[in-house]
């Protein structure tokens, strides 16, 4: 059953699977971005392997009826009409086929549902709020007081470096990789939603409300999310991007990032080679050279690659 | 006045008394002049609405902001915002709804239960009046201070400290007046469906147009005094001092989005139930064949109104409501697709073993068959709580709502005009004509919101005025596919024009509508008479 509905979903998972990039959109990309959480890992099975095999299946079950009908039943090949307007067994076939694909649908739904809600003992806790137009971080369990990460306007945007428009942010937010992290959202002003895309992650930030989420990274590398519920003119231009790095570095990060933030990044720039990259060379094809630079408002220094200073 | 008139000539129909100008169509009781005036309010709006999804396609074609800019030259993403809640509120308001249940409603429901008229023909003239101030009001919005730029969903806080001035209050006197204006509709039509009935129409004899229209205006009547009732407090928030939905004074703003679920879900139903009744008849006109499976499709309407008004919180799962609550509305939603899918098969099994004719309403229909059943099926994706957090507030929830509204109700709009505009006018559009119109449109729609799916599978956001640069490969496919539909939606206007100078003059049956399928509009002259069923009819 389940190598039947993975060969269906197969013409649809090929097109992307050639090129998609890790935590941001792929152009002319077919379906989901890459997952790198559990949760989303699991939202794409759910989603490639069964919901597309049986929505895909349905419509074209509907389109072959459609069309044997516009050939078989037409005035020409049929000129005089049947008088038929009953047939039980067909009716009651109609409706519990549904019920039955239903029920397949829904068992695994709830089970993904009851998965993206809260993770018993996090391990951490990132404090988000949104405001009209940026997301502030804390991380209570470090000391980190709130940040405030705002968009890089268009005409800053070092491209080579690997910036992208409408992604890129001023500060990034950090986080550490196979840790079991609590994030917790809300809003100053007016709603918002925090959202990144690959990690499955949707959360209303709502003022007087504290909403809980959670999310597992399961690869080093950068991920961008956007804001997801109207919040007025500059709705489009209050990114998130996330930097997620191995436990190590993340702890001596946030050592830094207590005092100086910028002093944490700067540090942060100078162990990625060493921290994120290996594995992200071996999951991606992405040069190395492009991931290191993809750090905004610190410029980054390309000599500077022999830097120990993590370890 | 006009009542009193036409009882006064109660036995006389024979030379139409119609009234002046003036007081035809400006104090007009007459169900069909109604109609008529709703549907051509309906076009207009819909030429206003569809040129907002112009200029914003336009716009979306290219990563950056090109034309949206403010004076300065910055994007203007306040601009934005205005534009696509004015789209919004447009095309569900003041085209699809109007379209529907007033134009398609008042014409047809009165002629096709056999009455000479609605229950209460100046409520139906309070009804039309007030929509048109409603839309003004909604218009003059846009120009007033920064606009409305809350979505069409206008959720608190946005549409309270977000939006100082004039413009959302004027908005939201907008939809009480359409609110009023559809409420008191819904009464007529329950009143007209259950006391004018010709002799021998039972319940169970209906029209299935009828039926659908039942449901809607029972849907109607029990959803709108909620949005009503969430608005009048968002408006007491606004200027008033009360604090229902500001969490400063002990409000929540989540309630706003529960009472306007509440309302907004059967809202969805209420566009789509009448497209149903089209699709059902013109199925079953051009087939040649009684519809399949009468009954189911008649209770298959009532369940998916029923359903629809438990289902609500499936568009807030993203939230934070409780999982649990979560799991419920995964259920109950995954549920309306067991009646929808009554419908889709009924319609097939109608044309199974029939002698069809494809003529344009039956091609809208086939249309609207297919594009449905594809708007459903990722419907059945998003009722998925877990699943729906990937998806919600994406291009996925876009295109999948646009296949069932401006590909399900829309196409029903103009299958139910080509099916009818014979009956109406008296005169018949050219089929080529149609059927270009029709193909045009299909292909184009199709090329607009097919893509859309894929950019929401990607994460794109929804209502935004600007999207980063890997997104521009099926953006600007979407935006050639507008274009096109532009196009054909042009080329509608003069179809209609053509239609009712130069049309083909027709006789009452101009479908050759077989017996064992005909409705009584078809036992009337094309157009009918100013009163007609002056000798009341007998179903058998």
């Amino acid at each position: 059953m389940k190598k039947f509905a993975s060969l269906l979903s197969l013409p649809f998972l090929l097109p992307y699977m050639a090129s998609a990039q890790t935590g941001a959109p792929t152009n002319w990309a077919l379906g989901l971005q890459q997952p790198a959480s559990p949760v989303k890992e699991r939202m794409e099975h759910f989603h490639d392997l069964l919901l597309m095999p049986v929505i895909t299946g349905i419509t074209i079950f509907v389109l072959i009826l459609l069309i044997i009908v516009v050939v078989r039943f037409n005035r020409k090949s049929n000129p005089v009409p049947s008088k038929t307007t009953h047939n039980l067994p067909l009716e009651i076939a109609w409706t519990a086929i549904p019920v039955i694909i239903l029920i397949i649908i829904a068992i695994p739904s709830f089970k993904l549902l009851y998965y993206t809600d809260k993770v018993a003992e996090p391990e951490m806790t990132l404090r988000v709020t949104g405001f009209q137009w940026a997301w502030g971080f804390e991380y209570p369990d470090y000391e980190i007081e709130r940040f405030d990460s705002f968009m890089i306007p268009e005409d800053e945007i070092n491209y080579e470096a690997g910036q992208k428009r409408l992604l890129s942010t001023d500060s990034v937010v950090v986080l550490p990789v196979e840790t079991d992290i609590q994030i917790t959202v809300t809003a100053d002003d007016v709603l918002h939603s925090f959202a990144v895309p690959a990690f499955g992650l949707k959360t209303d930030a709502v003022p007087g409300r504290l909403n809980e989420t959670w999310v597992r990274i399961t690869k080093p590398g950068t991920y961008y999310g956007q804001c997801s519920e109207i919040c007025g003119k500059d709705h489009a231009y209050m990114p998130v991007e996330i930097r997620a790095v191995d436990k190590v570095t993340f702890e001596e990060w946030a050592k830094l990032a207590k005092d100086d933030l910028e002093a944490s990044y700067a540090f942060l720039n100078n162990t990625s080679e060493m921290a994120a990259l290996p594995a992200s060379i071996e999951e991606s094809p992405i040069q190395p050279e492009e991931d290191a630079l993809n750090t905004p408002s610190e410029p980054q220094n390309i000599l500077d690659v022999t830097d120990t200073s993590g370890e | 006045m006009n009542a009193a008139h036409a009882a006064a000539h109660g036995d006389d129909h024979h030379h139409d008394h119609k009234p002046g100008f003036f007081v035809r169509w400006f104090c007009s009781t007459n169900h069909k002049d109604i109609g008529t005036l709703y549907i051509v309010f309906s076009i207009i709006a819909g030429l206003i609405g569809g040129t907002f999804s112009m200029i914003m396609r336009m716009e979306l074609e290219q990563p950056g902001v090109q034309f949206l800019l403010d004076d300065a030259g910055n994007p203007n993403g306040q601009l934005w915002n205005v534009f696509i809640t004015a789209h919004g509120l447009i095309m569900v308001f003041f085209v699809v709804m109007p379209g529907l249940i007033g134009g398609f409603g008042n014409w047809f429901v009165p002629l096709m239960i056999g009455a000479p008229d609605m229950a209460f023909p100046r409520l139906n003239n309070i009804s039309f009046w007030l929509i048109v101030p409603a839309f003004f009001l909604l218009l003059a919005s846009a120009f007033v201070d920064v606009g409305a730029g809350t979505g069409w969903t206008i959720y608190p806080p946005l549409s309270d400290m977000g939006h100082p001035g004039m413009s959302v209050d004027m908005a939201i006197f907008a939809l009480h007046l359409a609110g009023a204006s559809s409420i008191l509709g819904a009464a007529n039509f329950i009143a007209t469906i259950f006391n004018m009935r010709a002799p021998g129409m039972t319940l169970h004899k209906m029209p299935l147009f009828v039926w659908g229209m039942l449901v809607t205006a029972f849907l109607l009547v029990l959803a709108v005094p909620v949005l009503g009732g969430a608005i009048t407090m968002l408006l007491t928030d606004r200027n008033f001092g009360t604090d229902f939905f500001r969490p400063e004074g002990g409000g929540d703003p989540i309630l706003f989005q529960h009472l306007f679920w509440f309302f907004g879900h059967p809202e969805v139903y209420i566009m789509i139930l009448p497209a149903f009744g089209i699709v059902s008849h013109i199925v079953s006109t051009f087939s040649r064949k009684p519809i399949f499976g009468y009954l189911g499709m008649a209770y298959a309407m009532v369940a998916i109104g029923f359903v629809g008004f438990v289902v609500w919180a499936h568009h807030m799962y993203s939230t934070g409501i409780d999982v649990n609550v979560r799991a419920y509305f995964t259920a109950a939603t995954l549920i309306i697709a067991v009646p929808t899918g009554i419908k889709i098969f009924s319609w097939i099994a109608t044309m199974w073993g029939g002698s069809i004719r494809f003529t344009t309403p039956m091609l809208w229909s086939i249309g609207f068959i297919f594009l449905f059943t594809v708007g459903g099926v990722t419907g059945v994706v998003l009722a998925n709580g877990g699943m729906d957090l990937a998806l919600h507030d994406t291009y996925y929830v876009v295109a999948h709502f646009h296949y069932v509204l401006s590909l399900g109700a829309v196409f029903a709009l103009f299958a139910g005009f080509y099916y009818w505009i014979g009956k109406m006018s008296g005169r018949q559009y050219p089929e080529w004509m149609g059927q270009v119109h029709f193909w045009l449109t299909f292909v184009g729609v199709n090329i607009i919101f097919f893509p859309q799916h894929f950019l929401g599978l990607q994460g794109m956001p929804r209502r935004y005025i600007d999207y980063p640069d890997d997104y521009a490969g099926w953006n600007m496919v979407s935006s050639y596919g507008a274009y096109m539909t532009g196009i054909a939606t042009l080329f509608f206007v003069i179809v209609v024009f053509y239609t009712l100078f130069f049309g083909r003059k027709v006789d009452g049956n101009y479908w050759n509508v077989e017996p064992q399928v005909m409705t009584l509009e078809w036992t009337l002259p094309s157009p009918p008479p100013f009163h007609q069923f002056d000798i009341q009819p007998v179903v058998k």
